[in-house]
């Protein structure tokens, strides 16, 4: 067997694992899920196909489904900007050579390590209308905050409010990339007389922006996932006021056992975040990339 | 200069207290009577602290089981999913195969699809299996390389790692696997350390799959111990006395070794986030 043959062959033995869960854990799925998306599916009586009913149903006649939709999406335009550009300003904030970077960098950062049920119970002391530490600091004021999770109107903005804790997973990311930026590029600035919002705006911002991009497509596709907080914090409501995608998906396969539904579900989620992929990747003109260096593998 | 500088502090004092607060206020309210818990204004000083919360909390709530199913299943997820995907990396970063380049694409293409659109029939899968209630649902798809993003991590690390290393073994007479285990892996414990901890911190605070797949309560990971331990002491809104300072109790706890593992380990978590944020 000729050295070449036989390195083929080794290398599928290395990827044999990947190939296997491939097939069963993704491709099968896949072909599977799509096949009951178009069917009536309660796992007890095999699959019936119905067409493309199931998609007919959630655009032309299911109303908590349009409500999922539009919940989610507000809170993905409302909390993923919010988010990026919060998280940048602190960046910019710790790369400006500030004392114990380190101590910083750890608060910040702190909130982003931690996540799921215990910090969901958390929230829900945080906001608590009555003996709350947000409506006891608005007291202090003389303000008498709102019921925040429990009043239909606010409970969307309150786990908003919430996401922002999380602006330290992102920060992180932006200060690496702004402690990368050659100081060639900032001498040169100095040198043609750029003070400090030329030194950001010609220097920093377009050497970060890869980063930004970054975090923005990794934002947008989190935002459409939300389950945990959606679930233990409100479980969707009051009033279905926080009724997020994944929720309206979980609710119709593991409560209502319409698991036909809950795939085509899955798929118009898939479409919505292929969507929005798409969209920031066409949109991304302003993102800079530096001329490639030479790949480091060769 | 100094003005402006005094500034940045300020905001930046400012910022991480907001942070910080609710934290110290769980540390706080696990040690008080449960009536200071919601008292008005917030008090930050218990009358008397109360360490008997702790170890009525944990009577009342099955830490421990939780605690050990919540490890096992952590612990044999890291271990397959570090096996697997290294494997992958490796063959991807360093071996001659036709289908490599159509391959890896593939492996990012599925970095793509969300998890929700195999749920349901994997769900299924493991239903026909007999699976439900087990741990094998949580583990045993990441030890067969389910991660495509660890894959792509480990292999941008694996490249960095110079080629005169691999040749000079080659020629020493080593086999590919040689290479990957005496040579790559030794050197890319930096990258194995953050897929170690990545992995971690995703499968401690999973909670979707645990609800979705275990059913019984001596099978509960902590997350969802959590929640049922919240649901069944909130008869009609927070019933039983004590419950909160429990609450705290319980979930302080659950976060603990989330905290720890960042404080011991913070190098690779920043180090993490500069491979797959900056350079991927």
């Amino acid at each position: 067997m000729s050295m070449r043959l036989r390195e083929e062959l080794e290398a599928y033995l290395f990827l044999l694992p990947w190939i296997l869960g491939f097939l069963i854990f993704l491709v099968g799925p896949l072909a599977a899920s799509l096949y009951f998306s178009l069917a009536d599916y309660n796992i007890l009586q095999p699959p019936k196909l119905v067409g493309l009913a199931n998609y007919q149903t959630m655009f032309a006649d299911d109303p908590l489904f349009l409500k999922s939709l539009r919940i989610t999406a507000i809170y993905t335009f409302a909390s993923v900007p919010l988010i990026v550009t919060l998280g940048y300003l602190v960046a910019l904030l710790l790369n400006q050579k500030v004392r114990g970077l380190a101590v910083w960098r750890t608060i910040f950062y702190l909130p982003a390590v931690v996540s799921g049920v215990a910090v969901a119970v958390m929230w829900v002391w945080v906001f608590d209308p009555d003996g709350g530490i947000v409506n006891n600091l608005l007291r202090l004021v003389g303000i008498e905050g709102p019921a925040w999770f429990t009043d239909p109107d606010w409970a969307l903005t309150t786990l908003i409010l919430t996401s922002l804790w999380g602006i330290g997973g992102g920060m992180v990311v932006y200060l690496a990339g702004m402690q990368g930026v050659p100081t060639h590029l900032y001498e040169a600035c100095e040198l043609d007389g750029g003070g400090t919002w030329n030194r950001f705006r010609h220097v920093t911002l377009p050497m970060t922006t890869p980063v930004i991009f970054f975090n923005l497509l990794i934002g947008i596709i989190g935002s459409w996932q939300v389950f945990t907080n959606a679930f233990v914090i409100t479980n969707g409501g009051p009033a279905n006021a926080t009724l997020f995608y994944v929720l309206f998906l979980y609710r119709q396969g593991w409560k209502y056992h319409k698991m036909g539904y809950a795939s085509a579900l899955a798929w118009v989620l898939f479409f919505i975040i292929l969507i929005f992929t798409i969209v920031v990747f066409k949109t991304s003109g302003w993102v800079y990339y530096e001329s490639d260096q030479a790949d480091q593998s060769k | 200069m100094v003005m402006t500088h005094t500034l940045y502090y300020l905001i930046l004092a400012t910022v991480g207290t907001m942070l910080m607060v609710p934290f110290l206020w769980m540390v706080v309210s696990s040690v008080k009577a449960e009536h200071e818990i919601f008292s008005i204004p917030t008090t930050w000083i218990p009358e008397r602290i109360r360490w008997e919360n702790y170890t009525h909390a944990l009577e009342s709530f099955p830490f421990f089981r939780s605690l050990l199913n919540t490890l096992f299943i952590t612990v044999s997820v890291i271990v397959g999913r570090l096996l697997s995907t290294s494997l992958a990396a490796y063959a991807f970063a360093r071996m001659r195969f036709r289908l490599r380049t159509p391959m890896f694409v593939l492996v990012l293409s599925t970095l793509m699809i969300p998890y929700h659109v195999t749920l349901i029939p994997t769900y299924i899968l493991f239903t026909r299996l007999g699976w439900i209630d087990t741990f094998l649902p949580l583990i045993v798809p990441n030890w067969l390389g389910l991660g495509a993003f660890y894959i792509f991590l480990l292999r941008q690390f694996f490249m960095t790692v110079p080629s005169e290393m691999n040749d000079a073994a080659r020629i020493d007479g080593c086999s590919h696997f040689g290479i990957f285990a005496r040579v790559i892996l030794p050197l890319s414990i930096p990258a194995l350390a953050t897929v170690t901890i990545f992995t971690f911190l995703e499968q401690w605070n999973d909670f979707l799959a645990p609800i979705i797949y275990l059913n019984s309560p001596d099978k509960h990971t902590l997350a969802i111990a959590i929640q049922f331990y919240r649901q069944s002491a909130s008869g009609a809104g927070w019933g039983p006395v004590r419950t909160w300072a429990h609450l705290m109790v319980v979930s302080l706890l659950t976060m603990a070794p989330c905290l720890l593992l960042f404080f011991f380990a913070q190098r690779y978590f920043i180090q993490g986030v500069v491979i797959s944020g900056v350079k991927g």
